[in-house]
């Protein structure tokens, strides 16, 4: 069965002040995968998602999305950043932040009308969400405000989903509502691709699985590489994580 | 016009075009910047004089606002070799332009109306008298031209890129990834705020303008959590302080734009007391009630664990728990005005309230789960953010 690409990476290398956290990745993911991208803090997961999104200019390498640059294809792609990166004490509401999915598809100085916040309103309810719509973001737990950013990146409708440890600081409540929905998101034919951080829930969350630190280490289907060695060579230490089947 | 109007309205037209972009500065935490821009564009200024000799020329202004975006790429070279932080290479970059522009007025200027006491602090006083004249005829004071013109600008750019602004100040990576280019939007806003600070310079100098950027933007931040309301906000405490500025210097007699900058003082200080969430006050009330309900749950857990009527005299409370008598009275009466305890000779009890919302806090602390505490989150601080 031929299978599409969904993103292709090829020999990419990232440097921040010429110290390069990123070498020679070479990765394909197929359409359709529900995948995690695992390796030690450091190991350089949010940079090779920030710069197949074009946030960060690689010295070297390209990225492809459906065959094409990432800058062509902007539309099919959603995005859910590291928590910590933005300042969740900005004057705002959940509500607003989910409209920010929509400024994508609006382009450039459109602003978001009615169509806009019933999107918006819709992917707060699939989250949860929706008796928070006006509550100040500094206001949100931890989990709410990864469920905020959930909504976000639904609100983007793309067909293609980066989320950069969605699961961080969120319980387990939580937890399982944000994965229930990222299965929902592959079952409709979405590419979901998480950098994840509990190893004991990549055979039970996940169907693909990348190995990186600083190289790419391996990238295929949990059953045929989740193993020890795989592990071992990511993480340096002997990872005894029993694999199923 | 008479001067005194020409004079309040040249301030509050300043005061509404610092604000604006001094809002996104405060969010962006950049207000060292525009200190940095305010002394840096002064060599662009002489240089630009000397070319116009005219401080309202169009082209002295570009030259100006031109400088301060030099400072502002400066500065980002320097902090990207890694070896400095952000404000240090700040520190580094604007002394250095500033003083250049102040020797050159040194050499060259020394007669002409450039001095370093007008470039500090302005000229308010003057700018009214200083008329734009075309073939003889006065069409009103050169600054109030030029500043209204930036101000439209600056209006007419937040209309069209508020919600460009907005994404890339909260979320500077999901913007990049939307195809709206934070850099084009970083040195859009920096030039902006030079423009800014080299046509509200002449009028009223250095020290006014970073104020006027940075104070009304800090104090707004404090009493609103909506980015619109704080816009407003920061427009009208410019103009407060504007127009409070003006009067305060004429029964001082003294110089308006230093009464303005102390003005605009006064309200962040008043906003920074009494703000009702974020203010100091308010803080500190909340860190006291919250010390009072961590008691008064650790009280309620203690009344739970223990069925002893041993255990549960208001006695007991000062010699085991060891609380003071001030914090074990608080404690009681907070407990008994939610009606979670009954007090029979001393002996205090739980009420079924106080039972179940000593399991119910349990739970939270136990499981985190949020849902729950909804409703006990809007009576007490413990379980609010
Ligand atoms: N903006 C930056 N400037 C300089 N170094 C950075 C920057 N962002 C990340 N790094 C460095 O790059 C490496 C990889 O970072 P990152 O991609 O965030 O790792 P991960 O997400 O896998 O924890 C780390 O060593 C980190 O310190
Ligand atoms: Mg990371």
């Amino acid at each position: 069965m031929e299978q599409k690409i969904a993103v292709a990476v090829d020999d990419l290398t990232v440097a921040y002040n010429y110290k390069p956290v990123l070498w020679d990745i070479d990765l394909s993911i197929p359409e359709g995968v529900l995948m995690a991208i695992v390796g030690p803090n450091g190991a350089g997961k949010s940079t090779l998602i920030k710069s197949i999104l074009g946030i960060i200019d690689p010295i070297a390498g390209s990225v492809a999305v459906y065959g094409k640059p990432y800058k062509k294809q902007r539309d099919k792609v959603a995005y859910v950043p590291q928590k910590g990166s933005v300042d969740w004490d900005f004057p705002t509401t959940a509500l607003d932040v989910v409209m920010m999915g929509t400024y994508g598809a609006l382009g450039w100085i459109k602003r978001p009308g009615a169509k806009q916040k019933k999107q918006a309103l819709e992917a707060l309810e699939k989250v949860g969400m929706l008796a928070f719509k006006g509550r100040q973001i500094s206001q949100l737990s931890g989990g709410q405000q990864q469920r905020i950013f959930l909504a976000r990146a639904l609100v983007q409708n793309a067909a293609i989903y980066f989320m950069d440890e969605p699961f961080q600081g969120v319980d387990a409540t939580t937890e399982i509502a944000i994965i229930n929905i990222l299965k929902e998101l592959r079952k409709a034919g979405k590419t979901v691709i998480v950098v994840h951080h509990d190893l004991q829930t990549v055979p039970e969350y996940f169907d693909w699985v990348t190995f990186l630190n600083v190289k790419h280490i391996a990238t295929g289907p949990v059953k045929d590489i989740f193993n020890d060695d795989n592990l071992t060579k990511t993480y340096g230490i002997n990872y005894k994580v029993a694999v199923q089947k | 016009m008479n001067a005194e109007l020409a004079i309040i309205l040249i301030a509050c037209l300043t005061a509404v075009a610092c604000a604006i972009p001094g809002v996104f500065l405060v969010l962006r935490k950049m207000a060292l910047i525009s200190d940095a821009i305010s002394h840096s564009i002064l060599p662009g200024i002489v240089i630009g004089f000397f070319i116009t000799e005219d401080l309202a020329s169009p082209w002295l202004i570009l030259l100006a606002a031109f400088s301060g975006i030099i400072t502002v790429v400066l500065v980002e070279a320097i902090q990207k070799t890694g070896l400095v932080k952000e404000d240090t290479a700040i520190g580094l970059v604007f002394p250095a332009l500033f003083s250049i522009g102040v020797l050159l007025i040194a050499i060259y200027a020394n007669d002409i109306h450039l001095d370093t006491d007008a470039v500090l602090v302005g000229r308010l006083e003057y700018a009214a008298f200083d008329k734009l004249m075309i073939d003889h005829v006065s069409y009103g004071p050169k600054s109030m031209w030029t500043i209204s013109i930036t101000l439209v600008i600056t209006l007419a750019l937040l209309f069209a890129f508020y919600k460009e602004l907005k994404l890339s100040t909260f979320d500077i990576g999901l913007s990049s990834a939307l195809g709206f280019s934070p850099v084009v939007l970083h040195y859009g806003l920096m030039s902006v705020a030079s423009v800014t600070t080299v046509v509200s310079f002449d009028a009223v100098g250095a020290i006014l303008v970073v104020a006027l950027m940075i104070a009304p933007a800090a104090a707004a931040y404090l009493l609103t959590t909506d980015l619109k309301k704080m816009i407003v906000l920061s427009i009208l405490f410019g103009i407060m302080s504007a127009i409070g500025g003006y009067y305060f210097a004429v029964w001082l007699d003294a110089s308006i734009s230093g009464s303005i900058t102390t003005v605009l003082g006064l309200i962040f200080l008043l906003v920074y007391l009494f703000a009702p969430t974020k203010g100091l006050i308010a803080v500190l009330f909340r860190q006291k009630r919250q010390r009072t309900e961590v008691s008064l749950l650790t009280f309620l857990l203690h009344l739970n664990n223990h069925d002893s009527i041993e255990e549960r005299r208001v006695a007991h409370l000062h010699e085991h728990i060891n609380w003071g008598k001030v914090r074990a009275k608080t404690v009681l009466e907070l407990a008994q005005k939610n009606n979670m305890i009954t007090m029979q000779d001393e002996v205090v009890s739980l009420t079924n309230k106080g039972l179940k919302f000593t399991e119910k806090a349990l739970d939270y602390i136990i499981t985190n789960k949020d849902e729950q505490i909804e409703d006990m989150k809007d009576d007490f601080f413990l379980f609010r953010g």
